[in-house]
């Protein structure tokens, strides 16, 4: 369970999150949606301890990821990110790619390692691209190497950080298909994104951002047929 | 009918300095080389407290003239007494001098690598120094090399300064040899091309490894 609870996050005088609280169970999908600069993809980081934040407090599995003592490395092995962009490891081939942490971080074995990075690259569709180069793989491809580097660590939990943004959009579907497989899968996610209809069809509860605040939460039938704030309203009638 | 008075000896003293020359240039890339890494990466990572101080004296040993350099410390160890050798404070002054070169090289080439590339590598659990020495290091070095490859030629070339230090290189050969034949423009082109012969493989080898990681 990921329970964020009053965090305030500035960058310097200006304020990125403001009073947030929200908590994601265990095997929920929690899309936020948002303009940019409404402080979503900040979260994000803030969930993973990749950013500070100035007050209140988030818990993983009731870990208080921000307390001093806290090993965020520790953490930070139970919570797969994906990134817009540059999430690759441009010298490493796609299997190293999935390897690297497997080997370094959880210390298993190269042919162990090598097992599961296999099992991980067949199940996003990559299973024949393992010998390639990042720079040889489409966006899309790119995007699900780092899904299968993420999932590789068997996260309890992951994020996406608009990972369809940077893509062409004939990629996006291949994207979006392995991250309604793994919600089918029963992985818990948040997922920060500007695709409304996947937002509405793959998500449990549907979070609005706007300005650092969150304006609104609820099941995608409320928030995209029945929103209850104005601001949540004004945002939908832009984005269709 | 050409005819010259430099003799098989002429030829092995000169080898002789061109080989002074390597070895100076050797200890100055590698003592150069070490130093500039870490002074690098201090100054791409560290606090700007830590990383200012750094830079300002990094930056003395880049604006005063080389030849300076050397003869003040020269001057200074024999004045304190340290009692090295002119080819041992040569070494020392010219790391120095590579160091605060290859330390702009170096965070250059951490700061080139994206931020999010990173921040993948740390939200997989990797600790800051398998992050260093997994994703930075290897990409950084892949936007280092060709300026790397350009301070080794020119590290070389500097060597010729260490000559006031007393000390005989393939320049000060040359020389040498000029002065007693009086073939300069003979002793000189000969002199040129040791210099190239020993600066083509270097330079081929960088644009070699370059083309190697273009592919990837």
């Amino acid at each position: 369970m990921i329970e964020i609870e009053h965090v305030h996050k500035s960058f310097g005088s200006l304020k990125v999150l403001d009073d947030v609280s929200l908590t994601v169970n265990t095997g929920e999908v929690l899309s936020i949606i948002g303009g940019s600069g409404s402080g979503k993809s900040t979260l994000l980081m803030c969930i993973n301890g990749l950013e500070p934040i100035q007050g209140g407090r988030i818990l993983i599995d009731g870990t208080e990821v921000h307390a001093k003592g806290t090993d965020l490395n520790a953490l930070r092995r139970n919570i797969g990110i994906v990134f817009q962009q540059w999430n690759a490891f441009p010298h490493l081939t796609v299997l190293e790619n999935v390897t690297l942490a497997l080997r370094k971080v959880l210390k298993k074995s190269r042919s162990e390692a090598e097992d599961i990075a296999v099992k991980q690259l067949k199940h996003v569709g990559l299973g024949d691209k393992l010998t390639t180069y990042p720079g040889k793989l489409s966006g899309g491809q790119q995007q699900r190497m780092a899904i299968a580097r993420a999932l590789a660590m068997s996260p309890r939990y992951m994020l996406f950080d608009e990972v369809t943004s940077a893509l062409d959009p004939q990629l996006v579907g291949e994207v979006l298909d392995t991250m309604r497989l793994l919600a089918e899968e029963g992985m818990t996610m948040i997922v920060v994104t500007h695709e409304m209809q996947f937002a509405r069809e793959v998500s449990d509860r549907v979070a609005f951002f706007n300005q650092g605040k969150m304006e609104e939460i609820g099941p995608p039938e409320q928030i995209f047929d029945a929103p209850h704030s104005d601001n949540t309203k004004k945002f939908l009638a832009n984005v269709r | 009918m050409f005819e010259t008075a430099l003799s098989f000896n002429d030829i092995i003293f000169l080898l002789k300095g061109a080989g002074v020359t390597l070895l100076v240039t050797f200890w100055a890339m590698a003592g150069g080389t070490l130093m500039g890494v870490v002074f690098g990466t201090i100054r791409a990572t560290a606090p700007r407290w830590v990383g200012w101080p750094l830079a300002f004296v990094l930056d003395i040993f880049r604006s005063v003239p080389l030849l300076i350099q050397l003869i003040l410390a020269n001057a200074f160890q024999a004045i304190a007494g340290l009692q090295m050798s002119a080819f041992v404070v040569s070494c020392v002054v010219l790391a120095l001098y590579t160091s605060s070169y290859c330390s702009e090289i170096v965070r250059g080439g951490i700061d080139a690598v994206p931020v999010t590339t990173r921040r993948a590598a740390r939200s997989l659990g990797m600790t800051w120094g398998q992050d260093m020495r997994e994703i930075v290091f290897p990409l950084a070095l892949r936007v280092m090399l060709p300026s790397w490859i350009g301070l080794t030629l020119g590290v070389m070339k500097d060597t010729a300064l260490i000559t006031w230090l007393g000390i005989i290189e393939l320049l000060r050969s040359s020389q040498i040899i000029v002065t007693r034949i009086q073939e300069p423009l003979f002793v000189l082109s000969i002199a040129g091309l040791i210099y190239f012969l020993m600066s083509f493989p270097i330079s081929r080898l960088g644009r070699h490894l370059e083309k190697k990681w273009q592919d990837l």
